[in-house]
């Protein structure tokens, strides 16, 4: 029995020995597996983990102001007080928006929505219940926000147009990013909510604007809910475009073609190409589309007649009409079939082989010169020196003033105008070109079409002895000068220049001008221009046997009235082309609005005040008044 | 059919016992929990609620539990051996009667202020009636297949009851620590070489008796990341916070992976993650490192003590607890498949801390009557 205990005993130890190198080697085991996981294999998981744990967000840059030459803010962005949800902060989510609809205005279907979305997120995700609340609405949020489970006030931002109408082409707006603007590619588009530049200058320079995008990286735990944030690199926000307008002038431009049914104007300066003011009447409120439209509002904009959505000043293509005038006499003069002595005799009409082509004076204007037949703007005249010199001449000179082209302006909604010639038509209607269509090409009518702009542009090269102008708004982007240029000679003879710029000067100050009732009276500030009224629909014979004027027809089918004017008449620093559509006639309509506005520009005088990046004033800071200096030689 | 049992000497007295406590083991578990009360400090983000502070209270308790335990004598225990296996048993049947009468999966039975876990009390009372029953055992005994049958009949009801939850980690661990009190009673190794060979044979029908989340378990554990998302996530987030950690650790509060909740059961079954992750291959070591310490000193105390019952039973029962540690940091390191099986002391937890401190009371026990002489069978 001892014997056997003993040797129990040995087996036990023995044994017990065994287990325990067992559990130490179990030990190790666990030991080297942890130094395996730690060690060796650390930094795979300490990625591994990073990934985890880390969200990368990015951070909307907010987006660059649009200003005038003055610094006058002409798109900025407001504050735009939001009250959100967040659903796990409540214990019934209708409770809390019943309560909020007692508190401010809040739609049935709304609340659908938002109760809608709830169910499709975590929990700790906001919602956007109402957006733009107004002051009022915000504070009764805030004095109630004890009894509003779950939501929260936050701020973020909203385009603001602060001139409204007066920019509404100009400027433009911004909207949605839509799939086609996706395939730009910046990842930036695809925040919720992030706006870029539908038209005008929001859109020609949205990639300015839109600034560069920050990073926040966040901590996220399993279902993804932030914890902290680790870093943080804020982002820049968008370039502050100074444009080269004069808000001002801008302003009342657009109040002054309001008052027509519809019209555009372009007001630049003759010898840099700069933009002072660029409007198309009727204008919309850019702050409706940016704010929310409804759905009746938007019909109204797109269904109206007057196409109120367009940029007529750099879209709309009308036929020139007489503003066409100056281009035809050019070429005759460039070609030397006419010169300063050159006469034609009106006496009313003009026949051309079979065709009787009328001038818009019945009775006919007499023995009329270059001169004379700018100002009063006989027909018959260009007809006789179109005949003589021919289509191609005259398309090659309206191609040097800046016809039938685009010029890469900055605002793309851009038209090229149409100036025919013989190889145009045979490549669009498969017809030769008959003499008959040089007749009436030479008077701007027939297949020429130009836009307001373009008329403007033209105006300038007239007057500022053929230098070829371009138009352009971009004063500054950020610090980056927009344009600096020397605008090349178009190649035109001076003395000819001056022939027809003369004529142009008596169309206002001749005693037989055909604008002359509305010249300036102010000394030092007259201006010189042409008339121009062209045809929406021929006048056939029957037309001109039953003497129906042309104020009797439908809006619809009344003439265009232009005219394409400058100012001072002795030393033209402002040009400015006006089209009213259907406005009846170049001197009764649009005339009179060019008076109106090369008087204002002329007073406002932004061609004095030297550009600058973000102009004169600082918001916030008051206005720093412009420095004037004595107007050079 | 047992025989009567005298005591012939147990004339310790209290404040002998008293001496004779194991101030380093105590010292030991108090680390080990210290390091428990730290992990779940950290498992709340920085606060003792809602864990560190129940825990804490349960350790106190259980701390009193044990050194009960450690007074009460030795021959005592003996004595009681077989009552509280049998004991084990009945609450056993009790909660798989319960559970079939209406609420599923029971492993609990509510006392009010804690649930015990027969299973996991089974596992102390397994060891006590083996050590019992081995204690006279000679070699000649333990040869004889027959001496054998009950032995294997103590690990094998308590197994099956708890197969029946079904519990497989459980079950596996009464096995494990049954098969473990076998070797050192002296079973001859042959034994273990025919039983282990039955074992693996069965192992293709054990596999259709297995239930499906059973099955998946063992499939993610052989490759944990073809389904990362799925039963596969717990094992490879434990991974990656471990991993993360490096040798000294993100620091204490900056587990990313615990914080974040990437990890899961972080103050129960993966608080070594938690820890590990926390203070790097330095603070695991130094965990594994005490258990290692504890373990040597059961085997110490079983060395020490002069009686069969009080060996086997110090013995059985550190390697009872070195189980639980091995099952638990294996699986959290994707060593073993996912088998809920808290860690001793640190995991948050009432049953698993009191088994564990009885645990150590009985160990105690023996070593302050380690010269008690009980009597053998006849």
């Amino acid at each position: 029995m001892k014997r056997q205990d003993s040797d129990r005993s040995r087996v036990f130890t023995r044994r017990a020995v065994v287990v325990g190198v067992m559990q130490g080697a179990l030990l190790a085991v666990l030991g080297g597996r942890l130094a395996w996981l730690q060690v060796a294999e650390g930094s795979r998981y300490r990625m591994l983990s990073d990934k985890n744990r880390i969200n990368i967000k990015m951070l909307a840059p907010s987006r660059g102001q649009i200003v005038d030459r003055y610094g006058v803010p002409l798109a900025v962005n407001d504050q735009n007080f939001r009250v959100l949800l967040i659903p796990e902060q409540t214990d019934d989510l209708e409770k809390s928006l019943r309560h909020l609809q007692k508190v401010i205005s809040l739609e049935e279907q709304d609340i659908k929505r938002v109760l809608k979305q709830a169910k499709g997120k975590p929990a700790f995700l906001p919602i956007e219940v109402r957006d733009q609340l107004s002051w009022t609405e915000l504070a009764r949020i805030e004095v109630n926000l004890t009894e509003l489970p779950g939501l929260t006030i936050d701020v973020g931002e909203l385009r603001s147009y602060p001139l409204g109408r007066a920019t509404s082409h100009l400027v433009g707006y911004v909207g949605a990013v839509s799939p086609s603007d996706l395939r730009d590619g910046d990842p930036m588009l695809s925040l919720p909510g992030f706006r870029i530049g539908k038209t005008g200058a929001e859109r020609a320079f949205d990639e300015d604007l839109r600034g560069k995008a920050g990073s926040s990286e966040v901590e996220v735990n399993v279902v993804g809910r932030e914890v902290r944030e680790l870093k943080r690199s804020p982002s820049n926000a968008g370039d502050k475009v100074t444009l080269t307008v004069d808000a001002e002038l801008q302003r009342f431009v657009q109040s002054r073609l309001e008052q027509e049914t519809s019209a555009s104007a372009v007001i630049m300066d003759a010898y840099t190409g700069a933009v002072y003011a660029l409007a198309s009447g009727p204008g919309f409120d850019p702050n409706l589309l940016t704010r929310g439209i409804s759905a009746q509002q938007w019909e109204e904009l797109v269904s109206d007649p007057t196409f109120p959505l367009n940029n007529k000043a750099v879209a709309g293509q009308y036929p020139p009409g007489s503003t066409f005038k100056m281009i035809t006499a050019l070429a005759g003069l460039e070609n030397h079939h006419v010169t300063r002595n050159t006469t034609v005799f009106c006496p009313g009409h003009y026949r051309y082989g079979e065709d009787l082509f009328h001038c818009w004076s019945r009775g006919g204007h007499g023995t009329v010169d270059v001169v004379g037949a700018l100002a009063e703007s006989c027909d018959v005249f260009f007809y006789k020196v179109s005949t003589d010199i021919g289509i191609e001449s005259i398309a090659e000179m309206a191609h040097r003033f800046g016809l039938g082209q685009t010029f890469g302006f900055e605002l793309r909604e851009e038209s090229p105008g149409l100036v025919p010639d013989k190889e145009w038509k045979m490549g669009h209607f498969g017809k030769p070109w008959q003499p008959g269509e040089t007749i009436v090409a030479s008077i701007g009518q027939g297949y020429l079409q130009a836009t307001p702009l373009q008329l403007a542009v033209m105006t300038a090269r007239l007057v500022n002895g053929g230098h070829a102008v371009e138009p352009w708004i971009t004063g500054f982007v950020g610090d980056r000068v927009g344009k600096d240029v020397v605008w090349p000679k178009i190649g035109v003879g001076r003395h000819n220049l001056d022939l027809v710029v003369r004529g142009m000067n008596a169309v206002m100050l001749g005693p037989r001008g055909t604008a002359h009732a509305s010249q300036i009276e102010t000394p030092g500030l007259q201006m010189g221009g042409k008339t121009g009224t062209s045809q929406v629909r021929r006048i056939t014979v029957q037309d001109r046997l039953e003497g129906v004027r042309n104020e009797d027809l439908p809006w619809k089918f009344r003439h265009h009235a232009l005219f394409v004017g400058y100012a001072p008449f002795d030393r033209p620093q402002y040009v400015c082309a006006v089209v009213v559509e259907h406005g009846g006639s170049g001197s009764g309509t649009a005339a009179p609005v060019a008076r109106d506005l090369l008087l204002e520009a002329q007073r406002r005088a932004p061609a004095k005040v030297p550009l600058r990046p973000g102009g004169y004033r600082n918001v916030g800071t008051g206005v720093t008044p412009p420095p004037r200096k004595p107007k050079g030689t | 059919m047992l025989g009567p049992i005298t005591i012939q000497d147990d004339r310790v007295t209290f404040w002998k016992k008293i001496q004779q406590m194991n101030y380093g083991l105590i010292l030991l578990i108090c680390l080990i929990a210290g390091v428990g009360f730290t992990a779940l400090y950290s498992a709340a983000g920085g606060d003792v609620d809602p864990w560190a502070s129940r825990q804490f209270m349960r350790f106190v308790f259980c701390l009193g539990v044990m050194f009960v335990v450690a007074m009460i004598g030795i021959h005592w225990w003996f004595r009681l051996s077989y009552l509280t296996y049998f004991g084990g048993l009945v609450l056993l049947v009790y909660v798989e009667i319960m559970g079939h009468i209406g609420m599923g999966a029971q492993r609990w039975i509510n006392l009010g202020f804690m649930n015990v876990q027969p299973s996991e009390l089974m596992k102390i009372a397994v060891v006590m009636a083996l050590a019992r029953y081995f204690h006279t055992a000679t070699l000649d005994d333990v040869r004889r297949i027959r001496f054998l049958l009950v032995p294997a009949a103590i690990i094998v009801t308590p197994v099956a009851l708890v197969l029946l939850q079904p519990d497989l980690g459980t079950s596996l661990m009464i096995v494990m620590a049954g098969g473990a009190m076998f070797f050192m009673a002296g079973v001859p190794l042959w034994m273990f070489g025919v039983l282990g060979g039955v074992a693996l044979a069965s192992l293709p029908v054990a596999w259709q008796f297995m239930h499906e989340y059973q099955k998946k378990r063992v499939m993610t554990f052989l490759d944990p990341e073809s389904d990362p998302l799925g039963s596969g996530y717990h094992i490879t987030q434990s991974k990656i916070a471990l991993g993360s950690g490096g040798i000294d650790g993100k620091g204490f509060l900056q587990g990313t992976q615990s914080h974040l909740n990437f990890l899961p059961e972080k103050q129960t079954d993966f608080i070594f993650t938690l820890w590990a992750e926390e203070w790097g291959l330095l603070g695991g070591l130094a965990l594994l490192a005490l258990f290692g310490l504890v373990f040597l000193y059961g085997i110490w105390i079983s060395f020490r003590c002069r009686h069969g019952y009080g060996r086997m039973l110090a013995l059985g029962l550190t390697v009872n607890l070195s189980l639980y540690v091995f099952i638990n940091i294996g699986m959290v390191m994707g060593l073993i498949p996912v088998v809920g099986a808290p860690l001793p002391l640190v995991s948050y937890g009432g049953t698993a801390m009191l088994s564990a401190m009885i645990g150590f009371g009985l160990i105690m026990s023996c070593n302050i009557h380690r010269d008690a002489k009980l009597a053998r069978m006849q």
